[in-house]
């Protein structure tokens, strides 16, 4: 820097303000989420694995309730159309919409988690009974956290999306387009997990 | 939607410190975030080749005399992922990329400038932390590998504390990795086709996309084998109903792929040297683009030829093995577009040249031994023994840290304004491939002749061998002295080197040296023809 006189440095500052790029964050949410996407494939890939190749002792095979986890999926599509419906609000400029909509999509996020609990406290099998019970308990407990977060960040976005002052408008909604993509990839990543854990 | 460059980053800029000071600060600099890297993975390397240096010594007498043996399991897991996770995979996708990507693109920085300097900075504790678990009661003995039961049986907080900084480093990798893809795919200038970049870009975006499909692989499979050994599961434990080979699976399902990250970028950074010192344009740009791709899709679905005595089933080892050999047909065509590339070429030999030289002919001797260990029949015998010890460090020595000190010779000038003392360099590259080869290549005979590996003892016959190997990896020790003096006199007093002191016609090249802080004065470049050198030369005469 030091080797430019006064004038350029002007120049420089100037072309600087002017410059602009295309908005690549989204393009890098995606590849993140492809990557976080193969942690859960090489989970479901050793899921299947043991699920062909090790069978379980005599007397160890539990089957699996199928109302919780149906609701969970419900609440979870459900919750996946409500977060669109904020979106197309705060496009229309009305807030106070998108933010009932999200702190809606929320409250399904929390009702999940709370089934999800219902269920582990409700099961015939801890973490360490047999290998089926460690993969239901890692698979359903990493999908967890994934959910755990997500309604953490909507709510950060629900409280961003206020009226006066907050960061979320019609102008900038790149945190909810994120948080969005974001909630739709764990809600298809609970899908897969539910055909594969549940009903296979 | 387009956005304006980040205002905040720009006031951020001019509150950094200036000088030496701004190699320890949160830097958004892609420039300093790649000499971070560079210096950081340096001082790695002397530490993981303090702990091969001690292996040596071990192994130059057949007793495990010079240390007890679990002490020796210890120093060799350290000195397997200490170069792996720290000096390989950093300097030569973290420190180059960094340094040339944006300048090849055309861009003033990377795409996520504030994610690059959180990916560095995971680096330094997670590296803390490694060679910290060697200090509490029980470190990690089971290899880079941690294979179960091994790992698990002996569950200690060596291994807790491993299993962290491993999944740290592959965390900073995989940020590495998505701002790689978004840097070449997003922010080219415009004007610049995706057929007009430097080998280098098409290096770096095969590999971003190994890091990002196989990385979280490792990650959640590393996730596991905690579990395993904090909660008493029994994912990868047998006794309790679980999988060793499942492990296997997942673990190199990263690890093979991890070869690749780990060698292509130095096959772009090669491709990129030699046209400049041979004065001649890369052969076969169209080839060597697919070829790469080719690795990166071939590169995923070779993994179980790492497990052909593991019980996989016939039809898994016909598969792993045709696949791996399909592996041979994009880097032979690689390896042959170099040599066409030197061929009939005005060649300076200068230790860039050199060490690029040096490259090639141990890649090709590592190439064709890994195809040999892709045949089934003849890995059953040389498996876990020497020779699989030699093709490795042929390919990940031989070729990629050889490849880092041709990049350092290559692009010193750039990175300070100064030249780097060419006898030294020549100096340098001699020691360090006489001690190479002297330390690897008998290692092919050991293993032949069945010395496993990993064992601090072996049979008293092999001792003449190993004491040559032993010398040879003295050789290796003392060749970092010369190239660690050349850095610190041509840091301080070195000749000045001018923007362009090689006439190289790649981006980086055209600003000066070392390069302003956001790259360009004015507006970048436009580089159609990075390898336009016989033209360049006709002009001249």
């Amino acid at each position: 820097m030091t080797t430019l006189d006064s004038s350029k440095e002007i120049q420089k500052n100037n072309s600087e303000v002017n410059e602009t790029h295309e908005d690549f964050r989204m393009f890098g949410l995606i590849t993140f989420l492809i990557a976080d996407g193969m942690t859960f494939a090489g989970f479901f890939a050793a899921y299947l694995t043991y699920k062909a190749v090790n069978p379980l002792p005599d007397g160890a095979i539990y089957e699996l309730e199928l109302p919780i986890p149906t609701l969970n999926t419900i609440l979870l599509l459900v919750s996946s159309a409500t977060f669109h419906k904020a979106g197309k609000a705060l496009l229309k400029d009305k807030n106070s919409d998108a933010q009932k909509w999200l702190f809606f999509t929320a409250f399904l996020g929390i009702i999940f988690l709370i089934c999800q609990l219902f269920e582990y406290f409700h099961l015939p099998f801890g973490l360490t009974d047999n290998l089926f019970a460690s993969t239901f308990y890692a698979l359903t407990g990493f999908h967890g956290l994934h959910v755990t977060l997500g309604t953490l960040m909507i709510l950060i976005i629900a409280w961003q999306s206020r009226i006066n002052g907050g960061r979320l408008t019609s102008q900038n909604t790149f945190p909810l387009e994120a948080v969005e993509l974001y909630w739709h990839f764990v809600d298809g990543i609970w899908v897969i997990l539910f055909i594969i854990l549940y009903l296979l | 939607m387009t956005i304006s460059i980040d205002p905040q980053k720009t006031n951020n800029e001019s509150l950094q410190p200036k000088g030496w000071l701004r190699y320890f600060s949160f830097s958004l600099d892609h420039k300093v975030i790649g000499i971070q890297y560079l210096v950081c993975g340096f001082l790695f390397y002397l530490i993981g080749g303090t702990l091969a240096s001690a292996i040596r010594i071990e192994l130059a007498s057949p007793m495990s005399d010079f240390m007890p043996r679990d002490v020796y399991n210890q120093v060799l897991t350290l000195h397997g992922t200490i170069m792996i996770f720290l000096w390989i995979v950093p300097v030569v996708n973290g420190a180059f990329g960094n340094y040339l990507i944006p300048f090849y693109v055309g861009a003033r920085d990377m795409a996520f400038p504030r994610l690059n300097a959180v990916a560095f900075w995971l680096i330094p504790p997670s590296g803390l932390m490694l060679v910290a678990s060697y200090f509490v009661e029980g470190a990690a003995q089971a290899g880079w590998t941690a294979y179960p039961p091994l790992s698990i049986t002996t569950p200690q907080s060596g291994q807790i504390i491993w299993i962290l900084s491993v999944l740290l480093l592959g965390g900073s990798s995989i940020f590495g990795g998505i701002n790689f893809i978004a840097t070449i795919i997003k922010l080219r200038r415009p004007g610049l086709k995706l057929m007009q970049l430097p080998m280098y870009c098409w290096a770096m975006l095969g590999t971003s996309l190994l890091v990002v499909l196989s990385t979280p692989v490792l990650a959640g499979t590393l996730i596991l084998l905690s579990f395993d050994i904090i909660a008493n599961t029994g994912f990868f434990n047998p006794v309790l109903g679980g999988n060793v080979v499942v492990y296997q699976h997942l673990f190199w399902f990263y690890s093979h792929p991890a070869v690749y990250i780990m060698v292509l970028p130095a096959f772009g950074l090669v491709s990129e040297i030699l046209p400049v010192h041979a004065r001649k344009p890369l052969f076969g740009y169209t080839t060597m683009v697919f070829s790469i791709m080719g690795i990166v899709v071939l590169g995923l679905v070779v993994w179980a030829h790492h497990m052909f005595t593991s019980g996989t089933p016939p039809w898994m080892r016909l598969f792993f093995t045709i696949a791996t050999a399909f592996i041979a047909v994009p880097t032979g065509i690689k390896f042959f577009n170099w040599v066409a590339t030197l061929w009939g070429g005005k060649i300076s030999i200068n230790s860039a040249m050199l060490f690029s030289c040096g490259f090639i002919i141990n890649f090709v001797f590592g190439g064709i031994t890994g195809v040999a260990l892709a045949q089934v029949p003849f890995d059953i015998h040389v498996h876990d023994t020497y020779f699989v010890v030699a093709h490795f460090h042929y390919i990940v020595y031989g070729g990629t840290v050889f490849i880092i000190f041709s990049s350092i010779y290559h692009w010193f000038p750039k990175v300070t304004g100064k030249m780097l003392n060419e006898k030294l360099g020549i100096l340098h590259f001699i020691i360090t491939f006489i001690g190479f080869n002297l330390c690897f290549a008998p290692q092919h005979w050991l293993g032949l002749n069945g010395m496993p590996r990993r064992v601090a003892e072996y049979d008293p016959q092999f001792q003449f061998v190993n004491q040559i190997s032993s010398l040879g990896a003295l050789l290796m020790a003392i060749s970092t002295i010369p190239f660690l003096i050349n850095v610190f006199l041509s840091v301080r007093n070195g000749k000045d080197a001018g923007d362009n002191p090689w006439n190289a016609l790649t981006p980086e090249w055209l600003t000066s040296s070392p390069p302003p802080v956001e790259n360009w004065e004015g507006e970048a470049p436009l580089v159609e023809e990075p390898y336009g050198y016989g033209k360049e030369i006709s002009e001249q005469k």
